[in-house]
């Protein structure tokens, strides 16, 4: 008996932690104190640091002060963000904001969502679900940053293009953006794919990729990076084996996001390119949320965010403090 | 005649010895790596940007980080032979430690100018936390005797967001050089540091199972619980213990990885280490549900799962799909280790030595 008391213990604090890190603020306030209600789904704040800009933003926007009463819910994994989402519209919240961990299964939760009342408003990330059931959708465009970052790299104009290319985890919009407009070039220009692998997002994997195409021999002198962890993990590689890397070195180094480290190594001209994803969606979101109230129309149903492409040559310590995440 | 019968005595021996395992898988590998391409055994000695003579080359490369994993594989030895279990939550513990030592070294700065305390402070106290979570995994399975997989399911689960509160939710970054040194170069050692920190964890668990009982106390809690109570030890201890030296392997794994780049990411660092390091305890023949072991087949097969790894980069196999391989090499073992497969393999073995013998007979 006591071995089963604990084991229903142990099993009980190990659903704590999986929903425990949801639910923080359990909103049982009415409608009568002239808040408006948001439930906002995330990924795990712990994800990356554009993810942790990312709630960082949200927080910051949607408090009391700025007339909302939100709750929070965090999860990786699709089915867990869907039952969080029929909660909040079993507790009747004006608002609420998607960033989906997958792009399918939404349909119902979301006529759900439609017939309660509840407006819809994706951030970050789209889903593959009718229009009609989304208010907006505010994301970036991960092709047209991959487009850019190519672009960037076309521009430099070297004899030969021989790239090391490390890609997110596979199947991921971020991923297929910015792998994309590099394939495509790739087979325009004729440039040349030493490797192709995905290090899915992590430092210590693209570390160990790049170190296997040093130990092997093979020439290169681009490393395409989807973000600055792997980009990170690749230049310490480089460092191991003394080739020199950044601006007018023999290997180009980027990558993505826009960490506020990554971009000081641009300034430092250890790396030579870094391609924002704007994880600064809330201002976006408040936007639409006051016209909604004041019973506007919204023009556009998808808004894309401005994003930039950073180059060492012409970064300043200003781009750093203001870009940097 | 003698000679023979002595020759194929030496060779059953070695067969029936349990590091026998390891060391076939290991040269089965380097035999495909010399018919496919020798030149995956160059080593060269160059200069590294710091102006260090280091060596490199994919057996560099396997020494480096195989021995992570070789010193994971000693306390992951010990748990699987006192518990018959195994520990999966050691990637999570290898994240809070890693955030324990960057804590430290950094306060609450993400990137402090000068380090806050010396390493070795910040070592220890990554020691100390990654035994009292190794005790909290040991307490579950030793005093409320639930299954090791589902006691440490919980740190699994929890692990990775515990290290994510210790630092903030921040990514702190280390600038101080010398701090490199646990995951890359001494300045003046071509060799790898974590090799000789896998030495030295070597050197320690040699002696403590030359002059210690931990060993044969251990084996004996593992193969029958009952009559070891009986004959005076104490198998809750035992176990317990078990646990709380993995938690000592792991702050050393956790300090080679943070010390690699310098800074940690919560969620992927030592990401799916837990299955290389029972598949290392696996690969050194050790049954998976406890008992007898043996811990130098262990830290071959940790060496020989890197090599796998490496052999499958070298190859340009999708990273995404190394685990697929590594699924095809469990397999294997566990139908090498199965009873059934087992005996058909001895009777086989019979067979042939005494086919070899009759001709011999006939010579002398």
């Amino acid at each position: 008996m006591f071995k089963k008391v604990l084991a229903f213990a142990a099993a009980a604090t190990l659903c704590f932690s999986v929903a425990g890190c949801g639910d923080a603020k359990d909103s049982s306030s009415g409608d009568d104190d002239g808040l408006i209600r948001v439930g906002i789904i995330n990924n795990d704040p712990n994800e990356s640091g554009y993810r942790t800009a990312n709630d960082n933003d949200m927080k910051a926007m949607f408090t009391e002060a700025n007339g909302y009463d939100a709750s929070f819910a965090y999860s990786l994994k699709n089915d867990e963000q869907i039952a969080s989402a029929q909660k909040f519209i079993q507790d009747g919240v004006d608002y609420l904001l998607l960033s989906a961990a997958d792009t399918a299964g939404w349909d119902s939760v979301l006529k759900d969502a439609q017939d309660a009342g509840v407006k819809v408003i994706l951030f970050d990330r789209t889903i593959d679900a009718d229009e009609s059931l989304y208010e907006a959708s505010i994301v970036s465009d991960m092709e047209k940053e991959g487009q850019t970052a190519v672009d960037w790299l076309k521009s430099q104009g070297l004899s030969e293009y021989n790239i090391i290319h490390l890609q997110g985890v596979m199947g991921s919009a971020a991923q297929k953006g910015r792998s994309g407009a590099l394939d495509t070039e790739v087979t325009n220009s004729g440039w040349t794919l030493v490797t192709q692998q995905t290090a899915e997002w992590s430092a210590e994997k693209a570390q160990q990729i790049v170190q296997s195409v040093i130990d092997s021999g093979k020439k290169f002198n681009v490393i395409y990076a989807e973000n600055d962890d792997m980009a990170k993990g690749a230049v310490a590689a480089l460092d191991k084996a003394n080739i020199s890397h950044g601006v007018g070195k023999d290997v180009i180094v980027m990558g993505f996001d826009c960490n506020k480290w990554a971009l000081q190594e641009l300034l430092a001209q250890n790396w030579n390119y870094d391609g924002q994803c704007n994880p600064f969606q809330a201002s976006y979101i408040n936007d639409i949320i006051q016209k909604l109230e004041k019973g506007e129309k919204l023009t556009e149903k998808v808004v894309i965010m401005e994003e930039k492409g950073f180059d060492a040559t012409k970064i300043t310590q200003e781009d750093v403090d203001t870009y940097g995440i | 005649m003698s000679t023979i019968k002595k020759n194929n005595n030496v060779f059953m021996k070695l067969i029936h010895n349990q590091i026998f395992i390891p060391i076939a898988a290991l040269l089965l590998l380097v035999l495909f790596n010399l018919i496919a391409d020798p030149s995956f055994f160059a080593i060269h000695l160059e200069q590294n940007s710091v102006g260090n003579h280091v060596l490199s080359g994919n057996l560099i490369t396997i020494l480096d980080y195989g021995s992570e994993l070789a010193i994971l594989a000693i306390g992951m030895t010990l748990v699987t032979a006192a518990s018959g279990g195994q520990d999966i939550s050691v990637g999570a513990a290898i994240a809070i430690s890693g955030s324990v030592v960057l804590r430290i070294l950094c306060g609450t700065e993400t990137q402090p100018e000068s380090l806050h305390a010396p390493i070795i402070v910040a070592f220890l106290v990554s020691c100390v936390v990654a035994m009292l979570f190794g005790a909290f995994n040991g307490a579950l399975v030793a005093f409320f005797k639930i299954q090791p997989m589902v006691a440490t399911l919980i740190l699994f689960t929890a692990g990775r967001s515990i290290a994510a509160w210790i630092n903030n939710n921040k990514l702190p970054t280390v600038t101080d050089e010398t701090f490199q040194y646990f995951g890359g170069f001494i300045p003046g050692i071509p060799i790898p540091t974590p090799f000789f920190i896998m030495l030295a964890c070597m050197l320690v668990t040699f002696l403590v199972l030359k002059f210690t009982n931990l060993g044969l106390y251990t084996q004996s809690v593992g193969i029958n619980e009952k009559s070891s109570r009986l004959n005076g030890l104490n198998p809750t201890f035992i176990k317990f213990l078990s646990f709380v030296i993995l938690g000592l392997c792991v702050a050393v794994c956790g300090l080679i990885k943070v010390s690699r780049l310098s800074t940690i990411n919560y969620s992927v660092i030592a990401k799916d280490i837990e299955m290389d390091a029972i598949l290392a305890v696996a690969l050194g023949g050790n049954a998976l549900s406890g008992g007898k072991f043996n811990m130098w087949a262990s830290v071959l097969g940790a060496y020989v799962i890197q090599f796998l790894t490496t052999t499958l980069y070298r190859y340009n196999v999708k990273s995404d799909a190394l685990s697929a391989y590594k699924a095809v090499v469990v397999i294997i073992l566990v139908v090498l280790s199965a009873p059934v497969v087992r005996e058909k393999l001895s009777a086989f073995g019979k067979w042939i030595l005494s086919h070899r013998r009759t001709p011999a007979k006939e010579a002398a």
